[in-house]
């Protein structure tokens, strides 16, 4: 056995599997002479000896010429959102939910595609009919077709849905994340501003706000909701930026160098990101039904516009006569808000390479 | 623990001689404070805690400096004040000449490049987020100039051989990686600008034994062969000795004895470095030669609220009334001879002869 403590040998290096050293040991490859014979570790002569020369060489802002230009191809760079790319598309529940998520886009761009019919016209002599050829969800309280609406009803949900949770989220993970690595008077006065929003109870807004801003869009309830849910993600984005900018690494990016910028971008953002992937994500699902909620108080979108949350909510009170005028819309709220809550979770753990 | 270095290693004889003139860094006077506050919208200042209080030292060309001391003491302040992560309250650190504690901007990020910093803990100061390669590769991309666009991936994996790692671990993630591995890592980071002066603070302490020894060869050899000036904290005594041409030791604060490790190991002057060495555990089994262990009483004073004179002086043996009023100069005493006659902030300097580490 080599010495325990000889120099010369890194004992760890032994653990980790080496494919190859390509010949950079030089004359380092196995050198001592341990019984341990392992080359492909090759032992590293650390001090004086023939290496020494080949080193002066080595680096090539000295001039010279790299010396293992001859190694084995040089791997490409690779990097965090690369590999985490390459480990998505191989992840099923990633695929999966993407699929989901591509087609409810699709149809909420074009319903027409699978939905042939009207969504507006009603047959009042079918109200709350059961399936029937051509109407496989059945029709509504007035005669309207259940799957026409369900696929229209995409649109506003959606829209609702992705659009609050990107501005929340966006809003909230910039001022929370800026406030949590500046720190500061910013940061007293953000945390005591998102306070007074976590004070507002969100009905009571809502009917205050969405009463006095009147419009047939979905963009009104979509601000409102991003209104009152960037204090979540930010107080969640400050305390694990606080966390992550404690770490030494940001520490090095500094002694380097670095602008804020970089750090923020390169160092906190993607390890604080983690967390605000999984609240946003559960997030959308609230305010999805959040927006029907809205809907069912009369605040939300009107009627003319065709939504599950309002679909679901003038189905609630018929729930015992007609439960299929509230499963189908309700299902696919509860499928969208799970294919959006398992992409958060691929995504999470793609972008923590401990789990690869 | 004179165990962590056993008889295969070489005792550390520069091999070059640093020029005795012309040191690459020389700080004097260095202060540094941190105020207390209370309040937290309204802060009213309470007080401050001395963390670093007249440190003065110069740093030759290939030169390292060894700085010892308990936990607490400032040694760490200082590694960050060095790299410019704080700034001093008071005093100056010129690097070649020029005052570097009042740069700001461009002109920060030249000088650096000169300064880089090893870190403690192998575990916590590699990004777990980034391959090893854009860890290495961060500097150039920061400091452009520092390697040609298209050589960056060569000279990162040139790095990564020079600290002993293999260059196909390119684009392995940190957790790949013992702790040891993953130091050679921090290393190669702080290689790669081509520095002058690497500060290390406490590089190894969180490094099993094993790898420690490792570890400290590696940055000996790569001070030989990058022609780098180390500044070396630690707390592990034994380690300093091995690695640093001069060693200092510090008290809240303050150095209080300075020299070659010959001077401050065999020949201490000052009763705080006589109490540290003697508490240092002896591997010997046989208690014969054991020298009289010096027991300091009570604690490490606030740093928020030091003794007046000597820092000392409320845990030292020796204390007089003077050492209350005056505080102690760094300074060779006078009266003393030989390897004793090194800096020491002591009324009373002299040696012990029973202490021996």
């Amino acid at each position: 056995m080599p010495e325990p403590f000889d120099p010369r040998y890194d004992m760890t290096e032994a653990i980790a599997p080496a494919g190859g050293r390509g010949g950079g040991g030089g004359g380092g490859g196995g050198v001592g002479g341990g019984p341990m014979d392992l080359p492909a570790s090759g032992p590293q002569p650390l001090k004086g000896g023939p290496r020494r020369g080949p080193w002066r060489l080595a680096l090539p802002w000295r001039g010279e010429p790299g010396r293992r230009s001859g190694g084995p191809a040089a791997p490409t760079g690779r990097g965090l959102w690369t590999d985490a790319w390459h480990d998505l598309r191989r992840n099923p529940v990633f695929v999966a939910s993407a699929l989901i998520i591509v087609f409810l886009v699709l149809i909420a761009i074009w319903p027409q595609l699978i939905a042939s019919g009207n969504p507006y016209h009603g047959d009042l002599a079918r109200a709350q009919d059961g399936p029937a050829p051509g109407h496989p969800f059945g029709y509504d309280l007035q005669g309207r077709d259940v799957y026409t609406r369900t696929v229209y009803g995409a649109r506003a949900s959606i829209t609702v849905g992705i659009c609050a949770t990107l501005g929340a989220a966006l809003l909230g993970s910039v001022l929370g994340g800026l406030a949590g690595y500046f720190g500061g008077w910013w940061d007293t006065l953000l945390s005591r501003i998102a306070d007074v929003f976590f004070g507002i109870p969100i009905l009571l807004g809502g009917l205050v706000f969405l009463s006095v801003v009147t419009s047939g869009s979905v963009w009104p309830v979509v601000g409102f909701i991003v209104l009152l849910g960037w204090p979540q993600i930010s107080r969640i984005a400050r305390g694990s930026v606080v966390t992550v900018k404690e770490h030494d690494y940001v520490q090095a990016a500094r002694v380097l160098g670095a602008s804020s910028g970089r750090t923020l971008l390169r160092h906190i953002a993607p390890n604080a990101v983690a967390p605000v992937i999984v609240v946003a994500t559960i997030a959308l699902g609230t305010y999805i039904s959040l927006e029907a909620t809205l809907s069912f108080l009369g605040v939300g979108l009107k009627p003319p516009t065709v939504s599950w949350g309002i679909d679901i909510s003038s189905a609630a009170t018929q729930i015992r006569n007609a439960p299929h005028m509230l499963l189908w819309p309700a299902g696919a709220l509860s499928i969208t808000v799970l294919a959006f809550i398992m992409l958060g979770d691929a995504v999470r753990d793609a972008l923590d390479p401990k789990l690869r | 623990m004179p165990e962590l270095m056993p008889e295969p290693m070489p005792e550390h004889m520069p091999e070059h001689m640093p020029e005795p003139d012309e040191p690459v860094l020389e700080v004097r006077d260095l202060a540094k404070l941190y105020p207390l506050t209370q309040g937290v919208v309204f802060k009213r200042r309470i007080g401050a805690v001395r963390a670093v209080d007249t440190v003065s030292f110069a740093l030759r060309r290939g030169e390292t400096l060894g700085i010892v001391g308990e936990s607490g003491c400032g040694k760490s302040t200082v590694a960050k004040l060095l790299v410019s992560l704080e700034r001093p309250t008071a005093g100056t650190i010129h690097y070649r000449g020029e005052d570097i504690t009042r740069l700001s901007g461009r002109a920060l990020r030249a000088v650096r490049r000169n300064i880089q910093m090893v870190f403690q803990d192998p575990y916590t100061s590699l990004n777990p987020r980034m391959t090893v390669g854009d860890i290495i590769g961060e500097p150039f991309e920061i400091h452009p100039e520092a390697a040609p666009k298209g050589n960056r991936r060569r000279a990162v994996r040139d790095l990564l051989d020079v600290v002993g790692l293999n260059p196909e671990h390119i684009n392995r993630y940190p957790h790949q990686f013992s702790g040891g591995q993953r130091q050679r890592i921090g290393i190669a980071r702080g290689l790669a600008l081509r520095p002058e002066i690497i500060v290390a603070d406490e590089p190894v302490s969180a490094l099993d034994v094993s790898v420690q020894a490792q570890v400290v060869n590696l940055m000996e050899t790569l001070q030989d062969e990058f022609d780098l000036s180390y500044v070396f904290i630690a707390h592990d005594l034994s380690v300093v000795r091995h690695i640093s041409d001069r060693v200092a030791v510090m008290y809240l604060g303050r150095f209080a004895e300075t020299g070659t490790g010959r001077e401050i190991y065999d020949h201490p002057t000052h009763p705080y470095t006589q109490a540290l060495l003697s508490a240092v555990p002896d591997p010997d089994p046989e208690p014969r030669a054991r020298p009289t262990r010096i027991l300091l009483t009570g604690d490490v004073p606030s740093p928020a609220n030091p003794p007046s004179g000597c820092r000392f002086r409320t845990r030292c043996w020796k204390a007089q009334e003077r050492c209350a009023t005056e505080v102690p100069v760094l300074a060779v005493p006078t009266g003393l001879a030989g390897p004793a006659a090194h800096a020491s902030a002591c009324h009373f300097a002299e040696e012990r002869a029973e202490v021996r580490a």
